[in-house]
């Protein structure tokens, strides 16, 4: 249990058996009145926000949540599969990766966090690099990098990339974006 | 980076702020001189805090961080002294937040034979002053907000006030709860930015140590002042009836204690000061929250150079 002097940004609680992470804290108390602590919260399962003020009185629940760190190993159907310290397999369904699951590399770390024993969210490093495997021929010698053209990784993500970009090229993207960054190497 | 670092770096960042509390000091000391009133030191360290519901002191091995130097300065006032200034730190337990620090600079000045509109006037006045020889000027700029602080002052009292906003009115049937949650949610929120804003006649629920008003006892003869949002100061006419003063101390320590928290002991030197103190009015300003003000700052954070 958190008491509400607890509460602070980016603290995970557990509301109506939802986990919550605080997004927004304010500490607000009207002239000799009593402490408020003014919080937006974000249901870490769904996406959707709440706005709950607590009073000084007020417990909230802690959620069971863990965090355990694990490489990638392969994709099997509909989930991703991991590996944790132990050498043990542990699969997680594709729907709670979203977007990462094309930005998974075989090998690379990566955080994932259960709530319950359920795994709800995976956490992967901020660059990962791809090769391209689909794309018009670029233009050749021309470096422009505000002209961009469609192009696809091997999950068949696509994302825009610069012209002189190529099939086979090895390119930087940002997970929080999904967006091209830059190239790593050329093919 | 290193905590020294990132206390250096706050220095650096709040130095326009304080150099500009410290000409608000000035200023203030100017106001209070040049008006007849003797600035005062009452103790910070006391025996026995204010009881007071909502606020928390902070406790040493020998007594207890004042809260704010009310009872002190009463006692003075008791003791013959009639216009008393006091410009100095205060502590509350644990409040922070971007209107909170849990050490902060509070004004609190208390004129014998004034009422409590009278001392509204001192605050303009003395606001003004303050602007006027910190900024060079009435007229503030705080956020998207141009205040003229020598301007219209809105004065509202607290039930038309929350009738407008918040749609019940408090002072024909009070709910503390409901009060509380809707004056921060509904109220508040609803104040003009663009001029100060009074907030006037408290339910006599929530008197503290105001007295009631003689023609109308459901209401305290108490006043908030709103500023770009900004909750300013606190005003009383104040109380000076030692059983009724009891009467108040008593059900805010059972209330205290009911909640699981500490109370603490009457000062009973102060029981006898008030029975021989004549009628005053009295004000707590929240220095450091003018300074944002001043400054267009949204954040203690943003003026306070240890945080």
């Amino acid at each position: 249990m958190y008491s509400a002097a607890d509460l602070r940004k980016g603290l995970k609680v557990e509301i109506d058996e939802n986990p919550y992470e605080i997004t927004e804290f304010n500490f607000v108390k009207p002239g000799k009145g009593q402490s408020l602590y003014v919080c937006k919260l974000k249901n870490m399962l769904t996406g959707s926000t709440l706005a709950r003020t607590f009073r000084a009185n007020d417990k909230v629940e802690q959620p069971a949540l863990e965090e355990k760190n694990v490489v990638y190993s392969y994709a099997e159907g509909s989930d991703s599969d991991f590996m944790d310290r132990n050498f043990e397999q542990i699969s997680v369904p594709n729907e709670v990766l979203g977007r990462n699951r094309h930005f998974l590399v075989e090998e690379q770390e990566a955080n994932i966090l259960f709530y319950n024993d359920r795994a709800i969210e995976v956490r992967i490093p901020t660059f990962v690099e791809k090769v391209i495997t689909e794309t018009e021929p670029g233009a050749r010698g021309n470096t422009a990098t505000n002209v961009m053209k469609p192009a696809k990784i091997e999950s068949g993500y696509e994302l825009n990339v610069p012209l002189f970009v190529n099939q086979g090229d090895l390119v930087r993207i940002d997970t929080r974006t999904g967006e091209y960054v830059d190239r790593a190497r050329k093919s | 980076m290193s905590n020294w670092k990132k206390t250096r770096d706050r220095m650096a960042a709040t130095r326009p702020a304080v150099e500009a509390k410290s000409e608000m000091l000035r200023a203030i000391r100017g106001y209070f001189l040049d008006n007849g009133f003797t600035e005062v030191e009452t103790p910070v360290l006391l025996e026995f805090p204010a009881l007071e519901l909502n606020i928390d002191a902070e406790r040493t091995s020998s007594g207890y961080l004042r809260t704010s130097p009310e009872l002190a300065m009463k006692k003075l006032l008791a003791a013959g002294y009639e216009r008393v200034f006091e410009v100095g730190p205060c502590f509350r337990r644990g409040e922070r937040g971007a209107l909170h620090n849990p050490e902060y600079t509070m004004l609190e000045w208390y004129r014998a034979h004034a009422g409590y509109m009278d001392v509204l006037a001192d605050t303009r006045t003395l606001i003004c002053r303050i602007s006027q020889d910190v900024l060079g000027s009435t007229r503030i700029t705080h956020g998207k907000n141009e205040i003229e602080l020598d301007g219209d002052w809105e004065t509202m009292t607290v039930a038309e006030a929350f009738t407008r906003f918040a749609g019940w009115n408090p002072v024909v049937a009070f709910d503390q709860e409901r009060f509380e949650l809707d004056l921060v949610s509904k109220v508040e929120p609803a104040l003009s930015k663009e001029r100060p804003v009074v907030l006037m006649d408290y339910p006599a629920d929530v008197a503290a140590l105001a007295r009631l008003k003689p023609d109308n006892k459901s209401v305290a003869e108490r006043w908030e002042l709103y500023v770009g949002g900004v909750e300013l100061a606190n005003a009383f006419g104040e109380l000076t009836d030692p059983e009724e003063q009891r009467v108040r101390f008593d059900i805010c320590s059972v209330e205290r204690v009911s909640q699981g928290r500490e109370s603490y002991s009457i000062d009973e030197e102060f029981m006898e000061a008030l029975g021989e103190m004549p009628p005053a009015a009295g004000v707590a300003l929240g220095v450091d929250r003018l300074l944002m003000l001043l400054t267009d700052s949204q954040s203690l954070d943003d003026v306070l150079p240890f945080r």
